[in-house]
């Protein structure tokens, strides 16, 4: 990682393939400002129709958990079952339910 | 002129084509002011949803009864934070959106006006009130506002243990005591016509729907919807041994569906006219917990602000 202002800041790309569908994740480019990082993801994530619309985002701007706190985060969840509708027994023959 | 015109039929063409609407489209004032509120009211109607049940979290009969209530409440508020931010995608601000509903402008679902009075309420929400919201959420899937779309789509997958929650819970009482039937009894009748109620007026007096059907926003009509929770709902309620509460509800071979009796239209628009029976004890305790909640969010604030402080120092 370099500090050097010379270098153009890395930005996270999101694609949207469809309409109605969530932006997703495809990786990551350099370029220097946002009008290009979308030039240049549309040039590198969608030459095969693989999009519809683009987010990029400045990579520093994007806060993550620690891999270490995964335990801390999500084990609590473990032993929720109750959450799922699976949990719960219908009676004999009810439908749609 | 011409040029929104154009806009217009590029806007319902896409609609026609069952293509998603996403928050940089262009589109008509009016689809945007009717999702607004659509969507508002729906955030509304989750959190202040939150109160008839959080009233017997303290008092659920048991320790697993009380853990999934908890659970289910704090789907709600879930709930309610997604179809905030996708109001937010239509350009209002969320301070805007929550003072409307502390000042009494925006409403909510009625049903959150009536009063839960025996712990049966709890089931009898889960497999009503859940139930018919649900049968209205799974349509909303297919809303045509991207957003909207995606958050219902959430929604419903959470949603589906809370009325199989509700359901069993009718289900134990029903097979308890008479005692405890009969409070599952009781509480299906009090819950029954303010249920009906939730799908809205009748086909014949919703004037907006005719647009909201054409936009797709709305996907079937309040009677459809409404028919179809009742066929399945009088099946389930035959299961567990309990009647519902209408004289007229009989089996049409000729339709395949139930007939069924009249919603006291009065009672609805009297609650929608803020005149049920807890309208102003929810709006009460809404603006308790904003303000005293005030503390807690400037301080956070403060902490935020001093963390960054000390970062850049
Ligand atoms: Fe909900
Ligand atoms: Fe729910």
């Amino acid at each position: 990682m370099s500090n050097n202002p010379n270098n153009w800041p890395l930005w996270e790309v999101f694609i949207q393939s469809k309409r109605g569908l969530e932006h997703k994740h495809v990786g990551s480019l350099h370029a220097a400002d946002p009008q290009m990082a979308i030039e240049n993801a549309r040039d590198v994530y969608t030459r095969r129709q693989e999009g519809q619309s683009i987010w990029v985002v400045p990579a520093g701007a994007i806060s993550s958990s620690q891999p270490d706190d995964a335990a801390m985060l999500f084990d609590p969840a473990d032993d929720k079952t109750y959450r799922h509708p699976t949990f719960y027994t219908m009676p004999e023959g009810a439908k749609y339910i | 002129m011409t040029d929104v015109k154009n806009l217009e039929e590029l806007f319902q063409s896409k609609i026609d084509a069952e293509q998603k609407i996403e928050p940089k489209d262009w589109m008509p004032e009016k689809y945007r002011k009717t999702l607004i509120r659509q969507i508002s009211q729906h955030a509304h109607s989750e959190v202040v949803g939150m109160l008839p049940e959080g009233n017997w979290i303290t008092r659920a009969p048991n320790l697993r009864r009380k853990a999934i209530l908890l659970a289910k409440v704090q789907d709600e508020a879930g709930h309610g934070l997604y179809l905030y931010s996708a109001c937010e995608t239509l350009g209002v601000s969320r301070e805007q959106t929550i003072d409307d509903l502390l000042s009494g402008k925006a409403k909510y679902s009625s049903i959150f006006n009536y009063p839960t009075l025996s712990w049966a309420d709890i089931g009898a929400i889960g497999w009503l009130v859940d139930g018919a919201a649900i049968m209205n959420q799974v349509m909303l899937c297919r809303t045509s506002y991207g957003p909207y779309a995606r958050a219902m789509v959430r929604i419903c997958k959470e949603e589906s243990f809370h009325q199989r929650q509700g359901y069993e819970i009718m289900a134990v009482l029903a097979k308890g005591t008479p005692e405890q039937k009969e409070m599952a009894q009781d509480a299906l009748n009090r819950w029954w016509w303010p249920s009906l109620m939730m799908f809205g007026p009748t086909d014949a007096n919703s004037p907006h729907s005719a647009e909201s059907m054409k936009w797709k926003i709305k996907r079937q009509s309040n009677d459809e919807l409404r028919q179809t929770f009742i066929d399945r709902t009088v099946q389930q309620a035959e299961v567990i041994g309990l009647s519902i509460p209408d004289p007229d509800l009989k089996w049409n071979e000729a339709t395949q569906h139930y007939d069924w009796g009249t919603i006291d239209w009065t009672e609805f628009n009297n609650v929608v006219a803020g005149n049920g029976p807890c309208n102003k004890e929810r709006l009460v305790a809404r603006n308790k917990a904003h303000d005293e909640g005030a503390w807690v969010r400037e301080a956070a604030l403060a902490h935020a602000a001093k963390k960054a402080k000390r970062k850049a120092a």
